[in-house]
């Protein structure tokens, strides 16, 4: 039997991998996909939820989720690209103007 | 029945006239003048209106209006007024002489460039005196002491661009506020305990009927803390040593503050709150020698002075002593009748004084002048009346006034009557050294002041005030002026032993003077025959010198200690100590902020984590 618990416990891994790739990774492309990981793993742990007590509620707030990574992502490329213009360079320690 | 709106007009008239110069006339030296006088004429009027309905009324009335004007808990401050008898009798000295010298002030101060800025800093001073007189309690009287002490520093230091004018005024300043001090210290301590059921109060009126329920030790400390305040103002013995330096300032500053109203606050002080004194017989023995010694003290210097008005501040000195004394005998009356006299003859005698100054063009020393009775008759003649006034000749009013406090010393304490006694012999003295040096002989056997100029007569602005303090200083004894102060008083019969003996005493002085000075020479000839006692004298018996010593070693080390304090520890240790606190803090922390998002997103991560180890009851 796959119990709930299998899929939280999957959608910890996964949401740890994402958390783990935004702080360590240097390629700012990398940071933005596992910012992408993050929030497939939270949406996957809503539609566990809503499957296992029969509640639509997860999937309805799923919906509202990948809208708004979709919007998201299409900011965030924008701000790499005016980034790589700015420092003709992709590597996220390169920003480091706004600093004391 | 006394109308209050008279008293207002009298109280505020000028202190209008002193804001309307500030703001508008300081450029205009007419225009601030008549502004000042009418400022004061106004007064004047409104207190001789008030002086006759006091004494329509039968017995005579009093008035007191106050309003309440702070109120923290249970302290109450008003301002107000409380008129009686004594009150407008010296409401009308004030702003008589004081009208008498500010239109002699038009004349005397016509050369002057800043005459207008004289002329608001004399209104802002009868406005102070008028103050003082007028209170009903003591906060209020307080303010207006201070600011009669701010009005002779100005007034004093008035020529500041000249270095001893302007440490005058600081000096005199600085001995007032130390006496003030006392004086704070002696109001507090009688309102703290000035609670008999109603509530603690700084009123006159509430005050009368407190003084009977204190205790009398602590009635005794108040009394005494109080007339520290008259010790500084009224110049007696230890703090007397700003009033010679306080000539400085014009002769017609010198005529009002020094002479006739100032100084004579303390007296007034202590006539008008004598229900404090009265019950105390150590504070009134002490009151008795203070100016009693006062007045011997001074009467001594004066034979050894040489500047025409240092000498007639001296004999200031003298006569405060002896009205002190009187208050210190019981005699509140002939202390006030003193005062009303002296108010006269020594505003006459400073206004003269001033007409021979301006005369010789600004010479003040005593020996550079002689033989002017014939040159400026007037002047010479009002300058003898007041001389003799103030030796207490017969019938002057000075005779009437001096031998009541005479009289009354003979009767109660005879110590206190023989130190009065030899000090009005000195009186007589000096003040015959200075009229026959000055006045009499040729004017042809010594050249006149600095520019060799030939002296002559002060105009009519100057000598008709002079004439009419003259007529004022011969009749003052006949003008029933004690019965007008205390009404409630029966009138005192002339003690004739007393009288003659002063009398002889008097004439004896004077004698004593004319051998000595009334052939001319060059200098003072006592000067060689008493020798190493003359050196004493000229340096004032040295107070000034103690006085310096103990401001410059002993004071000025507490106050430099005490700035070191000031600047290292509280400034550098505990301010700047607290400011590089916060600045090192911020260095500190400031590292915390590199620009680098991953950093920020790994510190988000941590706060996430710990609030939810916080959430699992973890931490």
């Amino acid at each position: 039997m796959i119990t709930l618990g299998n899929y939280l416990a999957l959608s910890g891994i996964i949401f740890s991998i994402g958390l783990v790739g935004v702080m360590v990774s240097r390629n700012v492309l990398k940071v933005l996909l596992s910012l992408e990981l993050l929030l497939a793993a939270s949406n996957l742990s809503f539609v566990a939820f809503s499957k296992f007590n029969g509640d639509y509620a997860g999937q309805l707030i799923v919906f509202f989720v990948i809208l708004v990574a979709a919007a998201e992502v299409a900011i965030g490329l924008a701000i790499i690209v005016v980034m790589y213009r700015r420092l003709s360079t992709i590597q996220a320690d390169e920003l480091r103007t706004m600093k004391w | 029945m006394i109308n209050a709106q008279l008293v207002w007009i009298a109280f505020f008239s000028p202190l209008v006239a002193c804001v309307l110069i500030t703001l508008f006339f300081l450029k205009r030296k007419t225009s601030s003048s008549l502004i000042a006088i009418a400022g004061i004429l106004t007064s004047f009027v409104c207190s001789c209106l008030i002086f006759t309905q006091i004494f329509q009324a039968n017995p005579p009335a009093q008035l007191q209006q106050s309003l309440t004007w702070i109120t923290i808990d249970a302290l109450t401050i008003n301002f107000g007024f409380l008129m009686n008898p004594l009150c407008v009798m010296m409401l009308l000295i004030v702003t008589g002489v004081g009208s008498v010298i500010f239109i002699y002030s038009r004349g005397y101060m016509d050369e002057d460039p800043s005459s207008p800025r004289f002329f608001a800093e004399l209104s802002l001073f009868a406005f102070s005196m008028i103050g003082i007189v007028l209170s009903n309690n003591f906060i209020q009287l307080f303010i207006f002491w201070e600011l009669v002490g701010l009005s002779s520093y100005l007034l004093i230091g008035f020529w500041y661009a000249k270095p001893s004018a302007a440490d005058a005024g600081v000096k005199a300043f600085m001995v007032n506020r130390l006496s003030d001090f006392g004086f704070l210290c002696g109001i507090i301590l009688l309102w703290s305990i000035s609670d008999i059921g109603h509530g603690r109060s700084f009123l006159f009126t509430d005050l009368t009927a407190v003084v009977g329920h204190l205790d009398p030790h602590l009635l005794t400390i108040t009394a005494l803390l109080l007339f520290c305040g008259v010790i500084g103002k009224s110049a007696q013995v230890p703090l007397h040593v700003w009033l010679i330096d306080a000539m400085e300032g014009p002769t017609p500053v010198s005529a009002l503050i020094h002479a006739a109203t100032m100084v004579a606050a303390g007296i007034y002080l202590l006539a008008r709150t004598f229900f404090i004194f009265e019950p105390s017989a150590t504070a009134l023995t002490v009151i008795g020698y203070t100016g009693a010694i006062t007045a011997l003290m001074a009467a001594i210097l004066a034979i050894a002075e040489n500047d025409i008005k240092k000498i007639l501040a001296y004999s200031t000195l003298s006569q405060l002593g002896l009205m002190v004394m009187a208050l210190g005998l019981a005699g509140p009356m002939q202390g006030m009748y003193h005062l009303t006299t002296h108010a006269f003859f020594k505003a006459l005698l400073f206004l003269g004084a001033g007409s021979v100054i301006i005369a010789l063009h600004h010479e003040q020393n005593i020996w550079n002048m002689h033989g002017l009775f014939k040159k400026m008759p007037i002047t010479g003649m009002t300058f003898l009346i007041g001389t003799l006034a103030i030796c207490g000749i017969f019938p002057l009013s000075g005779f009437w006034s001096k031998d009541a406090i005479l009289a009354l010393a003979y009767t109660h304490d005879t110590v206190l009557y023989l130190i009065a006694a030899t000090a009005s012999g000195f009186t007589a003295f000096y003040m015959g050294r200075l009229f026959f040096v000055v006045f009499w002989g040729n004017p042809t056997a010594l050249h006149h002041g600095a520019h060799g100029h030939e002296p002559h007569e002060s105009p009519l602005v100057m000598t008709i005030p002079l004439i009419f303090l003259a007529i004022l200083s011969g009749l003052g004894g006949f003008m029933g002026i004690p019965h007008f102060l205390f009404p409630q008083q029966a009138p005192e019969e002339l003690n004739w032993r007393v009288a003659l003996i002063s009398s002889v005493v008097a004439i004896l002085g004077l004698g004593f003077s004319y051998m000595i000075y009334g052939k001319r020479t060059a200098s003072d000839p006592l000067a060689t025959k008493l020798g190493i006692f003359y050196t004493v004298l000229k340096n004032k018996f040295y107070f000034d010198v103690v006085y310096g010593w103990y401001v410059d070693n002993i004071q000025q080390n507490v106050a430099l200690f005490l700035s070191k304090f000031e600047k290292e520890i509280i400034v550098r240790l505990c301010v700047g100590g607290l400011t590089n606190l916060t600045r090192s803090g911020g260095k500190t922390f400031r590292y915390l902020q590199n620009g680098l998002v991953q950093f920020y997103a790994l510190i988000f991560i941590l706060g996430a984590v710990l609030l939810f180890l916080f959430m699992m009851r973890v931490l």
